[in-house]
């Protein structure tokens, strides 16, 4: 059944109380992400999350050995996420020691233990297979994420956690923030910057591992790394990127969850992280300060610029002008006429242009240090770069230079 | 005589892997192995959709397209967005990868023979021989008629990850140590590296249908790292790698195969598995006791 109004019964929170639990815990957990993910992106260890959520496998799997031979279920959740975390926690420890005690950079540290988890966690799963105990099928839930089979409680348990999370990074975001920026000053500060990174990666873990359930231990990496991707595209202001990855997650667990509802059998981790890369791409494109149109429109403007100025001053050294552009833009601003000739307004702005360069050339000969620290290219009007004292004792300097020159 | 065919499969596509790895971890680019061992599965569920067919031509197209795609995708996405390297690679991966099992879950192609788990894990032992009853089969046209393709194609495609690697070894080793250098004599570092990403690209492919991603990464990383600790010099560190991923291939799967049974218990374990877990083992070994485990100090003057 394939229904825009299974959907929408979703999204207002109308189709059954599982239904509406599930949703409200993927979009608590992805608001938790996303605000984690904003401080580990700060850091530059994105990928860490891949190797943790790739670490919870054989603890997965172990745990579900375990609790099989003493109560002849393993598929009691709690039980699962706990070995889930122990064996993340090893994973992590792992990347830490490889990354800082021998010579192997983080991401060889990141590729080995998450393809060595993983390998172990997959041939204790083909243990599992090999053991004749009920509840197996469950177990590929946590591979790729399914929320179809999940009990009330256990979507309880992850809406609990995550809230309990988002609530502890909300109050140690400063503290968070001052080690991603400035580890040595929060250090002056009394900020223990060891402990506030490890509790920033185990939160992290914390995350991973609450929304294996969810999206899946392959797909949960994309929750932490999207939503801030994206709330960068639109803030530089790093607390606003938190919200903004907070409120993305939210809206991509939202969005995911109640679209896996539309069909029997949609996987839900996909959705999800599907749901967060249509956020990316919107972003992406028309973002006004990093998207591709503005980067796209910012050329032009810049070639136009260029193409201007360079146009004004062959107007002034008397040039002539061959190159088409030039000529469109020197004429859309009314500068020259359809034959060429320049007007007058076109004339006065080819004064001003080359007055101004021979101010910045006298500027950049008598302050050679200052003028390499301006980025200008001659393209903003000086009065917006320089101070107009400045300006006052380069036109001084300019008129004597006339009257005597050396 | 069963095990010939899978254990060649799983040594061929070991040595090759491990011999791109070298490079990988020396530019520290070991998750590029990642993310394009990831974004095989929406290339082959894609060429799948398209073709109709499993044929391992269209599989390679498909796989390969999708590969430069998130190559081109991650250098767009870094540049234009100016987003950290790993992060940009999260993004493409992670997502490429959902929107594979999404067509595979929508469509049901999981009926097929394409699944998640398979395109995780791997089916190595599905690779046996039956006709391969005795040392005389593999002399008998009738027999060696029904080898598993995948031998055919794990066997060229090392073939020609060995001719890349020696052609262009000089700009490889100068464009790994030092690109500067290498662009500035000609060497054109920039050129090489796609190639080197995209060779990574085919072997991570070729391997995926036989063995799954996850040995994939770990053969990439696992064994050339293991070497990096263990010597300065690079030719020593090749011929390590290679020494330790054919111990990884044949004792990991002897292990996963036989290792129950000499235990008393009747089952066999996954051997891609059990091949990546055997690797990484000897990382942790060279981690502890390694002689060049540690960092060297900057050099002085």
């Amino acid at each position: 059944m394939l229904s825009v109004e299974a959907w929408w019964r979703a999204l207002i929170f109308d189709a059954g109380y599982n239904t509406s639990l599930v949703t409200l815990g993927a979009m608590l957990l992805g608001g938790g992400a996303g605000m984690i993910g904003s401080f580990v992106l700060l850091r530059k260890r994105s990928l860490v999350s891949d190797a943790i959520s790739h670490a919870t496998l054989p603890g997965l799997a172990l745990a579900f050995i375990l609790m099989a031979l003493i109560f002849g279920d393993g598929r009691w959740m709690p039980g699962l996420l706990i070995g889930a975390g122990l064996s993340a926690a090893a994973g992590l420890w792992a990347v830490q020691a490889i990354s800082h005690r021998t010579r192997l950079g983080e991401d060889a540290a990141i590729g080995a233990v998450l393809s060595t988890f993983f390998g172990l966690g997959v041939v204790l799963l083909t243990v599992i297979q090999s053991m004749a105990v009920s509840g197996q099928a469950g177990l590929t839930g946590y591979l790729v994420g399914s929320t179809a089979g999940m009990l009330a409680a256990e979507a309880q348990l992850i809406a609990l956690c995550a809230l309990l999370l988002a609530a502890g990074i909300i109050v140690m975001r400063r503290d968070f923030l001052m080690v991603c920026f400035d580890p040595v000053f929060a250090a002056t500060n009394g900020v223990r910057v060891q402990r506030i990174d490890m509790l920033l990666m185990l939160l992290l873990l914390a995350v991973v591992v609450i929304g294996l359930r969810i999206t899946g231990l392959i797909l949960i990496v994309a929750l932490t790394i999207i939503p801030p991707v994206t709330g960068r595209f639109w803030t530089d202001r790093p607390l606003r990127v938190v919200t903004l990855a907070a409120l993305l997650g939210m809206l991509a667990g939202y969005l995911g969850v109640t679209l896996s509802s539309v069909r029997e059998g949609l996987p839900t981790g996909p959705l999800v992280v599907l749901a967060a890369f249509v956020l990316f791409l919107v972003s992406f494109l028309v973002s006004p300060r990093r998207g591709i149109l503005a980067t796209l429109i910012a050329h032009q403007r810049f070639k136009q610029r260029v193409h201007l100025r360079q146009g004004l001053l062959a107007l002034a050294r008397d040039e002539a002008i061959f190159d088409d552009l030039t000529v469109k833009v020197l004429r859309r601003q009314g500068y020259i006429r359809r034959d060429g000739v320049a007007t007058p307004s076109g004339w006065a702005a080819a004064r001003d242009a080359e007055h101004e360069e021979r101010l910045w050339a006298l500027f950049r000969r008598e302050y050679p240090e200052d003028s390499a620290q301006l980025d200008h290219r001659g393209l903003l009007p000086i009065e917006r770069v320089l101070s107009p004292d400045t300006i006052m004792a380069l036109e001084s300097r300019l008129m004597k230079g006339r009257e005597a020159p050396r | 005589m069963f095990s010939l065919v899978p254990m060649s499969v799983a040594l061929l596509i070991c040595l090759s892997c491990a011999l791109l790895g070298n490079f990988l971890v020396l530019r520290r680019q070991s998750l590029i192995g990642d993310a394009i061992s990831h974004v095989a599965l929406p290339g082959i569920v894609a060429s799948f959709l398209l073709t109709g067919t499993l044929a391992s031509s269209a599989m390679m197209l498909g796989a390969g397209v999708s590969a430069l795609f998130t190559v081109a995708m991650i250098e767009l996405i870094r540049r234009l967005g100016r987003v950290e390297n790993s992060a940009a690679m999260g993004v493409v991966f992670t997502s490429l990868f959902a929107l594979g099992v999404l067509m595979l879950e929508w469509n049901e192609v999981g009926t097929v023979h394409l699944d998640v788990e398979h395109a995780l894990y791997g089916n190595l032992e599905s690779l046996i021989w039956f006709e391969g009853t005795s040392l005389a089969s593999l002399v008998d046209p009738q027999a060696l008629a029904t080898l598993p393709p995948q031998l055919g194609r794990a066997a060229w495609m090392g073939a020609l990850v060995v001719g890349f690697v020696v052609a262009f070894r000089r700009g490889l080793v100068m464009a790994s140590f030092d690109a500067d250098f290498a662009a500035s004599v000609g060497a054109r570092p920039s050129l090489v590296g796609l190639l080197l990403v995209l060779m990574v690209a085919v072997a991570a492919i070729a391997a995926f249908e036989a063995v799954g991603a996850i040995i994939v990464i770990a053969m990439f990383i696992c064994p050339a790292a293991t070497a990096r600790l263990i010597t300065n010099r690079l030719a020593t560190q090749v011929a390590l790698s290679q020494l330790i991923a054919a111990v990884s291939a044949l004792l990991g799967y002897v292990l996963a195969g036989y290792g129950p049974g000499w235990m008393g218990f009747e089952v066999s374990l996954s051997a891609a598995g059990m091949i990546a877990t055997l690797s990484g083992g000897f990382l942790l070994l060279a981690c502890l006791f390694g002689p060049y485990r540690h960092r060297r100090e900057a050099l002085s003057g």
